[in-house]
């Protein structure tokens, strides 16, 4: 028992070694990390037939198949280890505002990952109007996973915590439920497990912080950034889902983000589209950036095309409160 | 100490609890008892349920749990603290309201965590606060804190005790049960009023009484910390911990006035509580109610003045949704009091509880618009469709547990009436030593 652990968690560095190999080498640059984050082409064949030439950290130059990297077996990661986070990781998000169109794949597809219930949204989409003369634009939000998370200082426990790569996550078997956390939130990106659910009884896996799965009632739920999904090289569930490429996802260290289908250098999207954060001015340091929705690919329009109970959280904002007058709505 | 015949006449007039219990003071108990067991009948369906039973959602996860932790703790702090205070006063008057200050204090810093505790969503977990403890965030301050406070003042007020409790223990004509008795003696831990021992009892308990003045400040400051170094919008305020402190007096002082009122009338007391004390406690709430005023006036100008985006939308919220509720705290909880207790033609017994009341009520509600809608106007604006996510409103679990919380405080109170008398015998007969000595004297 005790050795199998030890071999997994082996298993599981040597992993963790190869994607750090990858990063550090300069020849593979962005195939790998395409490579790293999109795994559906290769899955299905033993052997992909693709080699990638890999620096070691002694300096040797190896070559490795593809397959190797991407389909890391699934391993438990107890709640202790779930605390270090990826080493040299420092994951970023990055939503083009100018992209989305409320099409919802994101919540759909986050929920059906963390087993949530149709209410119940790590993802959400809210449809903002900074001031009565802005544009209204479309605007995702999980959690910020803050480089400064007043959550994680306001935790008496240590149930929520700050990883090496910058992953703020929640042990829901450290969790005493006392909500200091979603009131210290200033992005109200916290949710509570309020009554029992059947779900949560499902003990089939053990519990891991990293899947956010199942549930606890009386403790303390948010998006997590899918580290299990990251730990096999495979994009967060929001990302992989949205039919625009709406988010970004990737490393900062590495200065490389993905939607999937196109991979940029995370400085140059920023520096090119006037990325930004969220409530700058809080000081929590978000690593969700936002690219302003300039020269908008779809009208706003297009994101009221959805369930009439989705529409009517929208019913204070300014414009829709004005197209209701005019019985445009 | 050997009793004479007129301390024993005044053990007999001060004690009328202790002996035998009136029918109407068993239908009080009853009916206390009734409001208790109803909170806890909410409290075990809380339990099991999970807090889904309660108007807390997502939004708004902190509700009039938390209304009644800042108010049942404030009073307790500033019972601590004006308990403290009039230690060093020397003067007559003090004896017979002291007594009330002390159990006041004590009973409200029982009960007060109670209601932080049923904030909690895995009660199971509370020793995980132990286990993994993490110094870094103001809950732990607050648990250290409340815990020190806690025992100093259960400290302070034993020490305050025990010359009672041996004056007690010498009245042999009091008609109390074997087992009464026996605790008076054990409680007396062999006081006997020789000098030395009244000397070292003096010394302790001018030192506790500093301490517990000390402790409400530290305790009560960590608590507006648990606010105010948030980045709410409304909590996020440099001047949140005086003004708890100010506004804890505040509802303190007329917790006091009312309790002197109830006790006063039912127990006949009118000798010992007299109007001079009714004066006095209500000059003192007309100077905290100025400086709670002053406080609460700078808190929302401030915000007003400047109107930052997210706090005009949290002023827009006070001043719509939540209008009566800002004009019963905030003016009538505050000008009203101010008006009865500035006219010394309106200062009477009656007026200064009824503005005690007053005060009472506008505090509460003042709490509530301090918590609940701060919660409701996040930065993110809520787009939620169920209605319940987006305004908070209490369910009967959380009033039945708020007015038990109410109910076991008078419970307790009664019951230890029954243990203690009220008015400390101890002061009473000392300043009449004293006062014969001056007397024998001249």
């Amino acid at each position: 028992m005790e050795d199998n652990k030890k071999g997994k968690s082996t298993n599981r560095r040597n992993f963790l070694k190869l994607g750090l190999m990858s990063s550090v080498s300069a020849i593979a640059g962005t195939t790998i990390l395409s490579s790293l984050t999109s795994d559906d082409e290769t899955s299905g064949h033993s052997h992909s037939g693709e080699k990638i030439r890999l620096l070691t950290t002694d300096g040797k130059i190896v070559e490795v198949d593809a397959k190797s990297i991407n389909n890391y077996p699934e391993a438990h990661i107890t709640p202790e280890e779930s605390r270090k986070g990826i080493p040299n990781k420092h994951f970023v998000m990055v939503i083009d505002l100018a992209k989305c169109k409320n099409a919802r794949k994101c919540v759909e597809g986050c929920q059906k990952g963390h087993n949530l219930d149709p209410d119940e949204e790590f993802m959400k989409v809210h449809l903002m109007q900074d001031h009565e003369e802005g544009a209204p634009y479309w605007f995702p939000k999980g959690c910020f996973h803050c480089d400064q998370p007043p959550c994680v200082t306001v935790c008496p426990t240590g149930a929520t915590f700050k990883r090496e790569d910058g992953i703020v996550l929640i042990d829901n078997d450290r969790c005493i439920g006392c909500k200091f956390c979603i009131t210290s939130c200033p992005y109200s990106a916290r949710q509570f497990n309020w009554g029992h659910k059947d779900k949560y009884d499902d003990k089939s896996q053990p519990y891991s912080p990293e899947t956010s799965t199942p549930g606890t009632v009386g403790t303390v739920t948010k998006c997590d950034f899918c580290p299990d999904l990251l730990r096999q090289g495979k994009l967060p569930y929001c990302a992989s889902s949205c039919p625009m490429g709406v988010i970004y996802f990737g490393d900062k260290n590495e200065d490389i983000v993905t939607n999937g289908d196109e991979t940029v250098r995370f400085s140059e999207l920023i520096a090119a589209r006037g990325g930004y954060r969220h409530l700058e001015h809080l000081g929590t340091k978000p690593n969700v950036y936002y690219l302003p929705a300039v020269n908008r690919q779809f009208p706003l329009e297009r994101g009221f095309n959805v369930d009439e109970k989705i529409m009517d959280r929208y019913k204070d904002v300014p414009l829709i409160k004005k197209l209701k007058e005019e019985g445009k709505l | 100490m050997i009793l004479n015949n007129n301390h024993k006449a005044l053990v007999t007039e001060l004690t009328p609890m202790l002996e035998k219990s009136s029918r109407s003071f068993y239908i009080w108990i009853a009916i206390l008892t009734g409001f208790v067991t109803l909170g806890f009948v909410a409290f075990v369906i809380q339990m099991v349920q999970g807090q889904i039973v309660t108007g807390m959602r997502d939004n708004v996860v902190w509700g009039i749990y938390e209304v009644n932790f800042i108010l049942f703790v404030g009073v307790s702090y500033s019972g601590a603290f004006i308990s403290g205070i009039l230690h060093f006063i020397q003067s007559r008057r003090k004896n017979s309201v002291s007594r009330i200050i002390e159990i006041i204090t004590v009973l409200c810093l029982c009960i007060g965590p109670i209601f932080i505790l049923l904030c909690i969503g895995r009660l199971d977990r509370l020793h995980y606060l132990f286990l993994y403890p993490r110094i870094q965030s103001p809950i732990t301050w607050d648990i250290l804190a409340i815990m020190t406070d806690l025992v100093g003042c259960f400290i302070y007020l034993y020490l305050t005790f025990i010359p009672d409790f041996a004056i007690l223990r010498d009245s042999d004509h009091l008609k109390i049960p074997a087992w009464k008795k026996k605790l008076y003696k054990t409680l007396a831990i062999g006081y006997h009023h020789t000098p030395s021992q009244k000397k070292r009892l003096h010394k302790i308990t001018k030192t506790m009484s500093a301490m517990v003045i000390a402790l409400a400040i530290v305790a009560y400051t960590v608590l507006a910390w648990i606010f105010s170094l948030t980045l709410q919008p409304g909590w996020n305020s440099t001047i949140f911990a005086p003004y708890f402190i100010i506004g804890g007096i505040y509802t303190g002082v007329a917790v006091i006035i009312l309790v002197m009122y109830v006790v006063r009338r039912t127990l006949n007391l009118e000798k010992y509580i007299d109007k001079s004390h009714f004066t006095i406690a209500g000059l003192v709430l007309l100077v905290f109610s100025l400086v709670y005023g002053y406080f609460t006036f700078s808190e929302y100008f401030a915000r007003w003045f400047s109107h930052k985006t997210i706090d005009e939308k949290l002023l827009n919220t006070l001043f719509t949704r939540y209008f009566w509720t800002f004009i019963i705290a905030n003016y009538i909880g505050i000008l009203v009091p101010i008006a009865i207790l500035f006219f010394k033609k309106l200062r009477t017994i009656r007026n200064i509880t009824i503005a005690a009341l007053i005060v009472l009520i506008g505090s509460w509600l003042n709490r509530y618009l301090i918590i609940i809608p701060t919660l409701e106007t996040p930065y993110i604006p809520i787009q939620d469709t169920r209605i319940d996510y987006v305004f908070y409103s209490a369910t009967w679990i959380e009033w039945a547990l708020v007015i038990s919380g109410f109910a076991a405080f008078m419970l307790f109170f009664s019951l230890l009436l029954k243990i203690v008398p009220i008015i400390p015998l101890s002061g009473i007969i000392e300043s009449e030593n004293e006062s014969t000595t001056i007397t024998n004297d001249q």
